[in-house]
């Protein structure tokens, strides 16, 4: 038996707006196994961050269902919900905005293990901060420094630890390293592999960097407008994208190697379309180049080519 | 005009910034050099001086609380730093174009996009408003958008077509040099493709010089021809995208490569480059990049390396290879 830490089912959440329903996130369903790391990929407002809100039900779903450790969150009041997040946290994208300017170092991390009165004794909670300091890299001489003080990387160290603090089992990593120069980049992923594999965590890896998302995830999924458009194992996507979106994803990276000729890429045309009101037709076909007639008799829905690889496209079956 | 050795030659650019809490060293005693029609690269982390650079060709580095404090910068024959202002206006423009970091700043929200690009070729050359609104819309359509949408304002596009009318805008009066401070880093890998492709297609047809700021080593080796590597205000690699790439010689430069995830390698684990770039207002004597290098040894601490030929376009700066048998790991064991 697989030993899912997380199955999400026809997760959805709608926005209403002033110019209709904007289909943030449409019925989307996956599992996380244990340990193991899913990728999110797509492009600026495909609903990445709103899968991962909603996970924690930091913003509540419009529908769907969210079995964490075998138990539906959905069905958890706030108290419940509150105590649940010390197994699950996130971390964000941008480690300037998502710290408290007015709380040092040593408080921010803190916060989380008093509010939870996860350590009562003010020396035991002292302790166990500088150990999680020097878990993520940190050098005992910040503990009471502000976040303004530090560099990018150093904040987002902090938000590290601050998820920490409560010994999650899973981790939400919303573009964690997305704000940061590539060589503390190559820091902050490493870290994450390290802590992972040292403390038996679970990710979901949200990023629009495809490179890194090989570099990091077992399972990769990829979204478009709302919609999953592929789901595969992450060597298998790489090796064989099926979805036009997700070659023209694969073909678009540029690749930092020297190579004579220029190399022959999927350039996409058309604009991506609205969220908002969306007729029944393939959500990509505004910008499709193998679109044809039935891309606009009805949304494709998703369907598994080959064992363990899901397509939502007219055109590949 | 095409007589010049160079479309862009700067050398000896200093800058620096005067402030409360002392003086920025941004850019220190740097040279540049474009040939006509050539793309360069200059790639640098965050603060390395890459913006500093390009705001000084085009004379606009803020001031106070920014100086040039040495340097020449001839742009296509023109002596950027010794212009009357009237001239200069007239050299950007027509001689030198900025695609500026920030797309969302470089749009005026209360005009329409199509008065913007008329603006810009009124400027520059002597049409009538109508044929300035005709040529408006070519060159809406050249970068891929239908010319209905010229009276649309930039909030009614998307970033991906903003950044399209900024490169028509910066195009329309075919300069010689086209500056390109990360073009694309606020969009979508796909829009990305999709404006480098635009970017380099009118590039090729205008037959336009650039220099090309950006922090994505991926992006260089696509759109240029040589590259040079900025660290804490000084250039620390140059040379051809061959060179640079597949002979690295730079202990930084091959930081930046190891930084990076490979597309098609998920096992080998990442080899970050330890530490921070240095507070550009205490720059360590010796080498910047001393305290951050794999190889560094105790005369790097003291002496401050200069630019040395390895070939007739490759340059580095390090004080390692003063000894003949030195090289980098990257080197060692082939690719
Ligand atoms: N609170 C909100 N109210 C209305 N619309 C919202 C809200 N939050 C998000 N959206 C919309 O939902 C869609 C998905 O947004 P989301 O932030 O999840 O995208 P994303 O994939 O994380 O994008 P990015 O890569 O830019 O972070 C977007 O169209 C966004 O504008
Ligand atoms: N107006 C200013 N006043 C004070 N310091 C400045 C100013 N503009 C830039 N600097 C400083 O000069 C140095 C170089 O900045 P610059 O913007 O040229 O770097 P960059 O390489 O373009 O970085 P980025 O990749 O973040 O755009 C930095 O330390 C920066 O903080
Ligand atoms: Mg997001
Ligand atoms: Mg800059």
């Amino acid at each position: 038996m697989v030993d899912n830490i997380l199955e999400v089912r026809n997760l959805t959440k709608y926005f209403k707006t002033k110019k209709g329903l904007l289909h943030a996130v449409d019925n989307i369903s996956f599992t996380l196994e244990r340990g193991k790391t899913l990728g999110i990929v797509g492009e600026s407002g495909c609903g990445k961050s709103t899968i991962g809100r909603s996970i924690l039900r930091l913003i509540e779903p419009t529908s769907g269902e969210i079995i964490f450790n075998g138990e539906d969150l959905m069905k958890l009041n706030t108290l419940q919900m509150r105590s649940m997040r010390t197994k699950m946290q996130i971390i964000f994208q941008d480690p300037y905005s998502s710290l408290n300017p007015r709380r040092t170092v040593s408080q921010t991390i803190s916060e989380a293990i008093e509010l939870n009165h996860l350590i009562h004794d003010k020396k035991d909670i002292e302790k166990r901060v500088s150990e999680l300091m020097d878990m993520v890299g940190l050098a005992d001489r910040f503990a009471n420094s502000y976040p303004h003080e530090l560099d990018g990387g150093r904040r987002q160290r902090i938000g590290i630890a601050r998820a920490l603090s409560v010994n999650p089992e899973f981790i939400v990593c919303d573009e964690p390293v997305s704000a940061l120069d590539v060589s503390i980049q190559a820091q902050i992923l490493n870290l994450l592999k390290e802590l992972q594999s040292k403390l038996k965590l679970s990710y979901i890896f949200i990023t629009h960097d495809m490179s890194a998302v090989n570099y990091f995830s077992d399972d990769i999924t990829v979204m478009y407008l709302g919609k999953m458009v592929e789901k595969s194992p992450v060597e298998d996507l790489f090796l064989q994208p099926e979805h036009p979106y997700t070659k023209a994803l694969l073909s678009a990276v540029p690749i930092p190697e020297y190579h004579k000729e220029k190399r022959k890429r999927i350039i996409l045309r058309g604009e991506v379309k609205s969220p908002i009101n969306l007729p029944d037709e393939c959500r990509f076909s505004s910008r499709c180049q193998e679109f044809c007639d039935v891309c606009k008799g009805s949304e494709p829905q998703l369907k598994e080519i080959r064992k363990d690889h899901f397509v939502a496209c007219h055109n590949v079956t | 005009m095409d007589k010049h050795e160079f479309a862009l030659d700067v050398s000896n650019l200093t800058v620096e910034y005067v402030t409360s809490d002392g003086i920025v060293h941004a850019v220190n005693d740097i040279d540049l050099k474009i040939p006509p029609q050539k793309s360069v690269g200059l790639v640098g982390e965050t603060g390395a001086g890459k913006t500093s650079t390009a705001l000084a060709i085009m004379n606009l580095i803020p001031s106070p609380p920014g100086v040039i404090r040495s340097g020449k910068i001839i742009l296509n024959g023109y002596d950027v730093l010794h212009m009357k202002d009237s001239e200069l206006n007239q050299v950007r423009g027509s001689e030198v174009a900025m695609i500026f970091q920030d797309p969302m700043t470089a749009l005026n929200p209360v005009l329409n996009i199509g008065e913007q690009i008329e603006e810009s070729i009124l400027l520059h050359e002597d049409v009538t408003r109508d044929e300035a609104h005709e040529q408006a819309c070519e060159m809406l359509e050249m970068v891929g958008i239908d010319r209905s949408r010229i009276y649309d304002y930039p909030h009614q596009l998307s970033g991906g077509m903003k950044q399209r009318v900024i490169i028509a805008i910066a195009l329309c009066c075919n300069p010689h040099l086209l500056i390109a401070d990360e073009p694309t880093t606020a969009l979508d890998v796909t829009i990305q493709a999709q404006v480098l492709d635009l970017i380099s297609n009118l590039r090729d047809e205008y037959r336009t010089a650039m220099l090309l700021i950006t922090h994505d080593l991926g992006i260089v080796a696509d759109m240029c021809d040589e590259v040079s590597v900025m660290y804490a205000g000084r250039i620390v690699e140059h040379g051809t995208v061959e060179e640079v790439f597949t002979n690295t010689k730079h202990p930084y430069t091959e930081g930046l490569f190891d930084s990076l995830p490979k597309i098609n390698d998920r096992k080998s684990l990442l080899k970050p480059i330890i530490g921070l770039m240095p507070d550009p207002t205490e720059l360590p004597e010796g080498c910047t990049f001393a305290p951050r290098c794999r190889y560094a040894m105790d005369k790097c601490f003291k002496r401050r390396p200069s630019l040395n030929a390895i070939s007739d376009t490759h340059e580095v700066s390090c004080l390692a290879y003063e000894d003949p048998v030195f090289s980098i790991e990257r080197n060692k064991h082939g690719r």
